[in-house]
């Protein structure tokens, strides 16, 4: 395993938790990873591995990558380097942003039929990704136009389920959306991972999001990616160098929950 | 040979009502990407091919269906490789093609092929045409998952698997074949125009896509049958001319009863 470690304490803390997750079978294996987009280099030589059940959080600041790091996940962006999914490796995408029109005359039941079909789904795909994120009848009929953000999100995480994934990338999920909402989604992603033992990697900006649910990070930016769990990684200096600012953020979370 | 002028014009009309249901589909999925009136203008595309069959003395359709598909599949690549935006290509290929077109169709056959005529159609021009709205019709049934996913977001729906750029394409060929279909009794002006007013008044009646779909349709199919009818009354206005003014006015009536969208 070639495992950046530079943000690592060194390998001297390795907890059990970190032991039972070498056991998992691995879902995603990265390795020299670079992307060069219009000339700039977006990524260069990321390597990680995603083990079934993690919860990885990818951080960093704006415009480090990240959202090019999933599409380069699935094979949207042209890259250097090795991703190897594992061979049964269903996955679902929830994207940053859909600027759909919201003028078009489409339902979520439209979206939802029209993607089960195309991939030749049962009706029962589509109950079951409907009963997973508990969209409501009155919420399946509504034009996508008339959504709150939060109902939107739901629909696309309903969407990112039909095919039944057993990983699924998520950019950004709450971003935009008031606390309660956000709240919501990221229980409905635990759960979700609890119930059904999805393997979850999510793009985040918000580091107190990044402690309650991430069981791996990674983080990109400027300096050397790091990898590894939240406790190890995200200490204020390797904060500091990502984001290049005073972690304050991270003080006062530490405080908040006495770290 | 009155029976034969009568089967003719029978031909005629099941063809143009066939052709008003492609269209009415069409003009659905034209009026969700958002490229109606880029679309109307391609059929302008049509006139220069007009021009060129009229002084190579072939059949007109044929130098229409030419000019039209190559015209299309310019507009496709130079949106690609230009990055100009595609409004801005369609306003140059558009206003050369109706240039090119207008200086070399001789001037007694330019209204009609602007406009439109009454045509009798002969069996072989029924079954083509058929052929032709029948394959249009299957076609976007085909695609219809894949339009909507796209529509929705191009990403999402090139990570289902998904290839964006090929639904585009056929989309565009089909709406090009449904403009040629629809030349011949609407001239190369308003063959645009019945993809897109039933749209816009199936779009006015309903919030949901399968019903969309089938109000376009329909509209399409009435404007189309008692344009028709008034084309038979009054011979002078000219079936083109005839069927837009029927469907403007059901779009004027829609106005009046369409759907009421609810805030958020």
């Amino acid at each position: 395993m070639h495992l950046v470690r530079d943000c690592d304490e060194g390998l001297v803390g390795r907890n059990l938790v970190n032991e039972m997750r070498e056991l998992a079978k691995t879902i995603l294996s990265v390795k020299d990873l670079t992307v060069n987009l219009d000339g700039r280099t977006i990524l260069s030589s990321l390597s990680f591995e995603l083990h079934e059940g993690d919860m990885l959080a990818i951080i960093g600041p704006n415009g480090a990558g990240k959202t090019v790091l999933l599409k380069t996940l699935l094979h949207m962006l042209p890259y250097q380097g090795e991703i190897t999914w594992m061979k049964d490796a269903r996955i679902g995408y929830v994207p940053q942003r859909v600027a759909a029109d919201r003028q078009l005359p489409l339902s979520a039941s439209d979206l939802l039929n029209a993607k089960a079909r195309f991939l030749k789904l049962s009706q029962s795909d589509i109950e079951r990704a409907i009963s997973l994120t508990k969209l409501t009848p009155d919420l399946l009929n509504a034009n996508i136009g008339v959504m709150s953000g939060g109902q939107f999100q739901k629909i696309l995480i309903a969407l990112a389920l039909l095919g039944q994934p057993n990983v699924i990338l998520f950019d950004e999920p709450t971003a935009s959306l008031d606390e309660l909402t956000e709240e919501r989604i990221y229980e409905l992603l635990d759960r979700l991972k609890e119930e059904s033992g999805i393997t979850v990697v999510l793009v985040s900006h918000d580091l107190s999001v990044v402690y309650r649910y991430a069981t791996m990070v990674l983080c990109i930016g400027k300096g050397k990616p790091c990898f590894g769990s939240p406790k190890k990684v995200l200490t204020p200096e390797a904060l500091e160098a990502l984001y290049s600012a005073p972690p304050k953020y991270y003080q006062h979370l530490r405080d908040h929950h006495g770290l | 040979m009155s029976w034969l002028t009568h089967t003719s014009v029978g031909y005629s009309i099941v063809l143009a009502l066939l052709f008003a249901v492609a269209a009415g589909l069409v003009g659905s999925f034209g009026l969700m990407k958002r490229m109606l009136l880029a679309g109307d203008v391609m059929s302008h595309l049509a006139l220069p091919g007009f021009g060129l069959a009229f002084l190579l003395k072939i059949n007109p359709l044929l130098g229409a269906a030419t000019t039209l598909f190559l015209g299309t599949l310019l507009i496709w690549q130079l949106q690609r490789k230009t990055g100009l935006a595609t409004e801005n290509i369609i306003g140059v290929v558009f206003a050369a093609g109706l240039g090119i077109g207008a200086a070399i169709t001789p001037s007694d056959e330019l209204i009609e092929a602007l406009f439109g005529r009454n045509h009798a159609t002969s069996l072989f021009g029924f079954l083509l045409g058929a052929f032709a709205v029948v394959f249009i019709i299957a076609a976007i049934w085909k695609l219809r998952d894949r339009l909507v996913l796209t529509l929705f977001s191009p990403e999402l729906a090139t990570a289902t698997g998904v290839n964006v750029n090929r639904v585009n394409l056929c989309f565009l060929l089909l709406f090009s074949l449904t403009i040629l279909v629809g030349l011949r009794f609407m001239g190369a002006l308003l063959a645009g125009s019945l993809i897109i007013l039933p749209a816009a008044i199936g779009r006015r009646w309903t919030d949901k896509m399968s019903h969309f779909l089938i109000a376009s349709s329909v509209a399409s199919a009435i404007s189309v049958g008692i344009g028709l009818l008034l084309n038979a009354m009054v011979p002078k206005f000219g079936p083109g001319p005839s069927i837009v003014m029927v469907a403007a006015l059901l779009f004027g009536i829609s106005l009046s009863k369409g759907v009421q969208r609810a805030s958020i």
